[in-house]
């Protein structure tokens, strides 16, 4: 292999490790929200699932990617809502509860896959969207600007929810929540309120996330086809200690690694499959093992809010 | 005659029905929370065109039906109560393990492992090596995440799920590569399988049932669990580490190791799971290559089973056998009704959300009672709480 080989290598495992972060960023973006007003919503996996189904099953029988999408989000919208009515006011245990969400998901995406589709099929998922001029610059080009719209606005969703959650009033309020529900509660922060949107928000980006997959990265459906994906979500908050940003930085180590693992099977590396693919997992837990040390979470993560009365 | 009715009107009598009647209404909240979900299953049933009655019908039939029907839901019944026995010992010690699955795959290689190295040794040496193999590879696979939430905080929740799917890849890795049959090494389907263990090694079985010996083993050891979480001072610490951590540890008890031993012990009985279905049931391990080929997602449904049996060890065993029967209704539904199994799951899903939600009544009645009786050493005169106190 000389050189140029390469680097045409690296450059083309980098871009696909930045495109592959797409499902993490939405399915992380959300969770933080979730967290950060004390809710751990631990059924990104299923809601992911039936996003990924809803949208690819839309998009296959209308022929429209956006409708698709918007699928994904009336379902992710509707799996939130049932998530925040058992936390918030059943105050069911979440770590348990989440659980239960994501056998749902697993469950019925399967269901409905096999009674109204029965076979694997593709769609043509979202066109590579090549960013005028700036797709010519070379490497650069390849690296960020010849994407598709997904993996855009899953980028541009990183600052903008930062801006919320750290220059609104609304995101002083999530954090509020998360912190010490009782004396948001006093100063006259509805913490009910407040975690329904975030816990909505969060199933809306994870149904999204599921889209993602099933409609612009891998453009089918397969039962269970996340494989874990939307618990790594879940963990790579913690990783990003509850700030979007390094969300962002651990969705892109995890995509970078998993982009070189299937890399280096398309190579045929003598290293068995099973063994690479085992790698984003053992990496998670390592992740989990360094990040916990250092950072606090929200104080009342999991923590149901009951008013003294 | 008198007698009996002077004793039934005691046993009617409104206190004693107020002091029954809550306990009566707790036992009974996961079995509504239970219909619940079956009523949002039959709804969801409509939707996909079937008929919920007949539905249901075709279910109970088919787990219930035939002698080799009930003998099935046994059969099926088995690994949930096995995994469901590990899950009540770990969230007894408030720590989640949602790792049963790879804790039933290690634990089914390991025993795999003593049957294929043994060929030939008798059979009462071999099994109960293997159980023990299964034991402790579900137990090492259990005490990794254990360890890691006691000494570095790290959420066992998560950390469990990962060791799922650590487990299935070095299960598919072993299966198709190193402990792969060689009969299927010559073939082109290349099946994951291992070679088939002695016949000597089965474990017994109810002829013409498939019905074997495990089931009776995993009766038996919920027993065991019983006396051991309520009569042993282990169960007695890992209980009162699930209740307060903070109390436990100003009571001298070493809070860390017993956040191990609950999942180390939970994994062993997931791993013994594994090892059963392999010695019970298909005398070989093999897998079709999705996560839950081998396992058939017992290690997620033991934990629903656990739920729906209060976490005690003698109520998972009739919730087992009520999982079971879904199981095996599920096949009979895919069969007469074209309703894919997958529904049992989606319903299983909703059976721990209805669950757990339901708690909230049992902490709120519970909540109540405390209030009552706290009301009520108030207003006993001062003297009398001398009394108790001297």
């Amino acid at each position: 292999m000389n050189d140029s080989n390469f680097f045409n290598l690296v450059v083309g495992i980098l871009a696909s490790g930045i495109r592959l972060a797409t499902p993490y960023l939405y399915a992380s973006i959300g969770e933080t929200f979730g967290q950060r007003s004390g809710i751990l919503n631990l059924g990104v996996e299923g809601q992911m699932l039936l996003g990924a189904f809803a949208a690819f099953y839309v998009t296959l029988r209308t022929g429209s990617l956006w409708l698709g999408v918007l699928a994904a989000i009336i379902v992710g919208a509707f799996m939130g809502l049932s998530m925040a009515f058992v936390s918030v006011n059943l105050q069911a245990k979440q770590g348990i509860s989440g659980i239960g969400f994501y056998l749902f998901g697993l469950g019925m995406s399967d269901l409905l896959f096999k009674k109204l589709m029965g076979t694997v099929e593709t769609v043509s998922g979202f066109p590579s969207l090549d960013i005028p001029w700036l797709s010519d610059i070379p490497v650069l080009g390849e690296l960020f600007f010849r994407h598709n719209a997904m993996v855009y606005i899953a980028y541009a969703l990183v600052p903008i929810s930062w801006f919320v959650m750290n220059k609104t009033t609304f995101g002083l309020k999530i954090r509020a929540v998360g912190e010490n529900p009782e004396a948001a509660d006093s100063l006259g922060v509805n913490v009910a309120l407040v975690r329904y949107v975030t816990v909505i928000l969060g199933g809306i980006l994870s149904g999204v996330a599921g889209a993602s997959l099933s409609i612009a990265l891998l453009n089918v459906f397969q039962q269970g086809m996340t494989a874990g994906l939307g618990f790594i979500a879940v963990a790579l908050v913690y990783f990003g200690g509850w700030r979007m940003w390094r969300v962002l930085l651990g969705a892109l180590l995890f995509s970078m690694v998993n982009a070189l693992q299937l890399r280096l099977q398309v190579e045929g590396i003598p290293i068995p499959s099973h063994i690479m693919v085992m790698l984003p997992y053992i990496l998670t837990i390592l992740v989990l093992v360094l990040t916990v040390q250092r950072v606090r979470g929200p104080s009342a993560l999991t923590k149901p809010f009951q008013r003294e009365g | 005659m008198q007698k009996w009715r002077s004793g039934l009107k005691l046993a009617l009598s409104p206190e004693r029905v107020k002091e029954i009647l809550p306990r009566i209404l707790d036992a009974l909240l996961p079995v509504l929370a239970v219909l619940a979900a079956l009523v949002i299953g039959a709804i969801m049933l409509l939707i996909l065109g079937a008929n919920p009655i007949e539905a249901f019908g075709a279910l109970v039939e088919g787990a219930f039906g035939s002698t080799n029907a009930l003998a099935e839901t046994a059969v099926k019944a088995t690994p949930l109560l096995l995994v469901g026995l590990g899950i009540c010992i770990a969230f007894r010690g408030n720590v989640t393990n949602i790792g049963g699955e790879g804790q039933m795959m290690i634990g089914a290689i390991l025993a795999t492992a003593v049957g294929l190295v043994l060929p030939g040794w008798p059979a009462w040496v071999v099994i109960p090596l293997a159980m023990l193999g299964g034991f402790v590879g579900g137990a090492f696979w259990g005490a990794i995440p254990g360890a890691l939430k006691a000494y570095l905080n790290v959420n066992e929740i998560l950390s469990t799920v990962m060791m799922n799917a650590i487990a299935v890849q070095v299960m598919n890795f072993l299966l198709n590569g190193p402990m792969i049959d060689p009969e299927q090494l010559e073939r082109a389907s290349r099946i994951p399988q291992t070679a088939p263990l002695d016949n000597a090694f089965r474990l017994a079985r109810w002829v013409p049932t498939r019905l074997h010996a495990g089931a009776a083993i995993a009766v038996v050891l919920a027993f065991f669990v019983y006396i051991l979480l309520w009569r042993t001072t282990l169960g007695y610490r890992i209980r009162a580490v699930g209740l307060n951590r903070d109390a436990a540890r100003y009571a001298g008890i070493n809070v860390p190791r017993h956040i191990v031993m609950a999942l180390l012990l939970s994994g062993a009985f997931a791993g013994l799971a594994g090892a059963v279905q392999v010695y019970g049931l298909n005398y070989r391990m093999i897998t079709d290559g999705s996560a839950t080929g081998f396992t058939g997602s017992a290690g997620f449904n033991g934990i629903v089973a656990a739920l729906f049996g209060q976490l005690h060890p003698i109520g998972t065993i009739p919730a087992s056998f009520f999982f079971g029967a879904l199981l095996v209704g599920a096949q009979k539904l895919q069969r007469v009704m074209q309703v894919p199994s997958a529904f049992v799951i989606a319903l299983n899903g909703l059976v721990v959300v209805f669950v757990v939600s339901s708690e909230l009544w049992r902490l709120r009645r519970q909540r109540q009672r405390m209030a009552r009786a706290a009301s009520e050493i108030e207003e006993t005169p001062p003297s009398a709480g001398e009394k108790g106190v001297a």
